[in-house]
């Protein structure tokens, strides 16, 4: 678990690397999580309608983000096609509640299920691939699944499925913009348990394993496609439970929502923040939802922004703007 | 119109659309096989060429007019410019890179495009820009199968243009400086080939195909967008993968077999248009899974 790879790096002199060095220590991380937790809890009444709408989308981006961040930042492989995923859970619900007329949590399960099968029919055969084919095929297949949804009657065509009905929960329905978010912070926090339990876990370290050298993983008995395949449904179970959500949230989803574009946003999320780290990611979906909006101003020009500033954290700080740190 | 009408017609489409297909995936399979590297950016290589073209063809359009000749030389400058941009990208974004591990390179190239398509929205503010060449309509009528000259003076560029890489690879000495290259980069270095350059030639070849195709396209098609680099460079990836990727006979038989299989495949029944792009995604996926070396790809052992 001491092998310093090839994304860690030694803590930095700057003051932003001293805050992140402050805040990688065990003590000090359980103080924070106290403080950011108690400060997300207060933040619609202080913050108001438009901003807890913003941060909902956030924290929508975050679990989304964190689910990519298995098979990108855990598995090291690259997914060109996660809202693939996210399109399965929402029109999974959308097409159970509206034609079918199936309570809410009854269609979870089968969206998550839904998601499972499509990611070991489409990771199963090409897992065992060069990483760079997954990459292009993972492409083609959340432009499958964009087109389909277009084309298929059942799924509403281009037109999209609306009228999905918000879940009851005791009693009592979901459906203010405040309900909503602190559903996707509870979503949010549970997505973040389960992810630090994961690479903690047997399976995180054979992730790791097999991220930094895949021949040697094999050599020590690790089943290669078989930790990519399982890195690769657990990513597509967030992503379908965030699509589900996502469904009874705006009560109406189209193709489009499902573009590609999307997936590159989800994508730089992972990368922004720096790959692996769960701080990290979950900054990096901030910064991916609240960039637009503090750039607002700059119209058609701030996506350019985006792509010019991916590039430049590629090629002068790869490990994103908090990366992981070697663990002694 | 008789069923032969319809498959010979089909054919036409087929070898138009397959041409595209094979120029751009000649860009990504030639840089596969020299720097390893899945080039994600080419498809906006070629949208960029297609933007190029535009600009040089309304800037000498009044001079040489927008006939066959303003054509021509729009598509020769687009392919100058445009290999050099190829030849600047790889310095830039991934010169730097070839020594990281490989998810860094790859959302470098990611990267890369997702500038190149956001460069041009923005230039554009994302309008589809009408493309509108005096090649006039005409064509040759062999029966009741109309061929256009458009088509015919496509295949024959397409053609030409391969031709000429084909001798560049096997006769020239840079072509064959490139051919050791991919097959051992350490090696040839040590030969006293200057690997660099080769690389750099090879983004130049392979951005000016691109660019050919692109611009080739926009007087074709008659319209260009910011977002038309996208599928194709899909498409292309997938003929190359069908050839045998890193195989530059591979990426022009993998072109025109991805151009039929499209324009008889959306032919059967069941399969309509708006499937088209299933229908070739789903050939890629098969092909990967059944047959990845892909038809004259030699076996490789990935090191990682």
């Amino acid at each position: 678990m001491s092998s310093p790879g090839p994304q860690s790096v030694e803590s930095r002199p700057s003051a932003w690397g001293g805050l992140t060095a402050l805040l990688d220590t065990p003590a000090k991380q359980i103080t924070a999580i106290v403080i950011m937790l108690a400060a997300m809890i207060v933040a619609p009444w202080v913050l108001g309608p438009y901003a807890t709408v913003i941060i909902t989308n956030a924290l929508l981006y975050a679990i989304l983000a964190l689910g990519l961040n298995i098979v990108v930042g855990y598995a090291g492989l690259l997914d060109l096609g996660y809202a693939a995923f996210f399109a399965v859970g929402a029109y999974a619900v959308g097409i159970l509640t509206v034609t079918f007329g199936w309570n809410f949590w009854a269609t979870l399960p089968v969206a998550v299920l839904a998601a499972m099968i499509a990611g070991v029919l489409i990771g199963g055969p090409t897992l065992r691939l060069r990483s760079d084919y997954l990459a292009i095929v993972t492409l083609g297949f959340g432009e499958i699944v964009r087109i389909t949804a277009r084309n298929l009657h059942i799924t509403g065509a281009a037109s999209g499925i609306s009228g999905i009905e918000q879940p009851w929960l005791f009693g009592w329905q979901i459906r203010t913009t405040v309900d909503f978010y602190y559903v996707f912070l509870g979503l949010a926090v549970i997505a973040i348990i389960v992810s630090v339990r994961l690479a903690n876990s047997r399976l995180g370290r054979a992730w790791l394993y097999v991220r930094h050298d895949e021949d040697a993983a094999e050599a020590m008995g690790i089943d290669r496609v078989r930790v990519k395949l399982a890195a690769y449904i657990i990513g597509a179970i967030y992503g379908s439970i965030g699509g589900a959500f996502f469904a009874v949230n705006l009560t109406a989803i189209s193709p489009e929502s499902f573009s590609f574009r999307q997936s590159t946003l989800f994508l730089m999320a992972v990368i922004l923040g720096g790959m692996g780290k769960i701080p990290g990611v979950i900054l990096g979906a901030f910064i991916v939802v609240l960039a637009p909006e503090v750039l607002r101003d700059f119209g058609a020009f701030r996506y350019l922004i985006f792509a010019v500033g991916l590039l430049l954290i590629m090629l002068f700080r790869p490990s994103g703007i908090w990366p992981v740190r070697v663990r002694r | 119109m008789s069923l032969t009408t319809i498959l010979i017609q089909q054919l036409v489409n087929g070898l138009v659309l397959g041409s595209f297909y094979a120029l751009v995936a000649l860009g990504y399979t030639m840089v596969f096989g020299v720097v390893k590297l899945l080039n994600f950016a080419h498809g906006d290589v070629y949208m960029t060429g297609a933007f190029a073209g535009f600009l040089a063809l309304s800037l000498i359009g009044g001079v040489v007019g927008t006939g066959w000749l303003g054509v021509g030389l729009s598509i020769l400058l687009s392919m100058i410019a445009v290999g050099f941009l190829g030849v600047v990208i790889e310095r830039i974004a991934y010169a730097p890179m070839l020594k990281a591990p490989r998810l860094s390179i790859l959302i470098t190239a990611l990267a890369v495009s997702l500038v190149l398509q956001n460069g041009i929205l923005t230039l554009t503010n994302g309008q589809v820009i009408a493309v509108s060449p005096k090649l006039g309509f005409a064509g040759i009528n062999l029966g009741e199968i109309f061929i256009n000259y458009k088509q015919i003076a496509l295949a024959v560029m397409a053609g030409l243009l391969m031709l000429g890489l084909e001798l560049f690879v096997s006769r020239t000495q840079y072509g064959r400086a490139m051919r050791a290259v991919s097959v051992d980069k350490d090696m040839s270095e040590l030969m006293g080939i200057n690997v660099n350059r080769v690389i750099a030639v090879t983004f130049f070849l392979g951005s000016a195909l691109a660019a050919a195709a692109g611009t080739m396209a926009g007087a074709y098609y008659g319209s260009i967008s910011f977002f038309m680099g996208f599928l194709i460079g899909l498409k292309a990836f997938t003929a190359a993968v069908i050839g045998g990727i890193g195989s530059i006979p591979g990426a022009m038989l993998g072109g025109l077999i991805l151009g039929l299989l499209e324009s008889f495949g959306t032919q059967l029944p069941g399969i309509g248009s708006e499937w088209k792009d299933v229908f070739s995604f789903s050939v890629l996926i098969l092909v990967l899974v059944f047959k990845p070396t892909g038809l004259l790809g030699k076996s490789e052992q990935e090191r990682m």
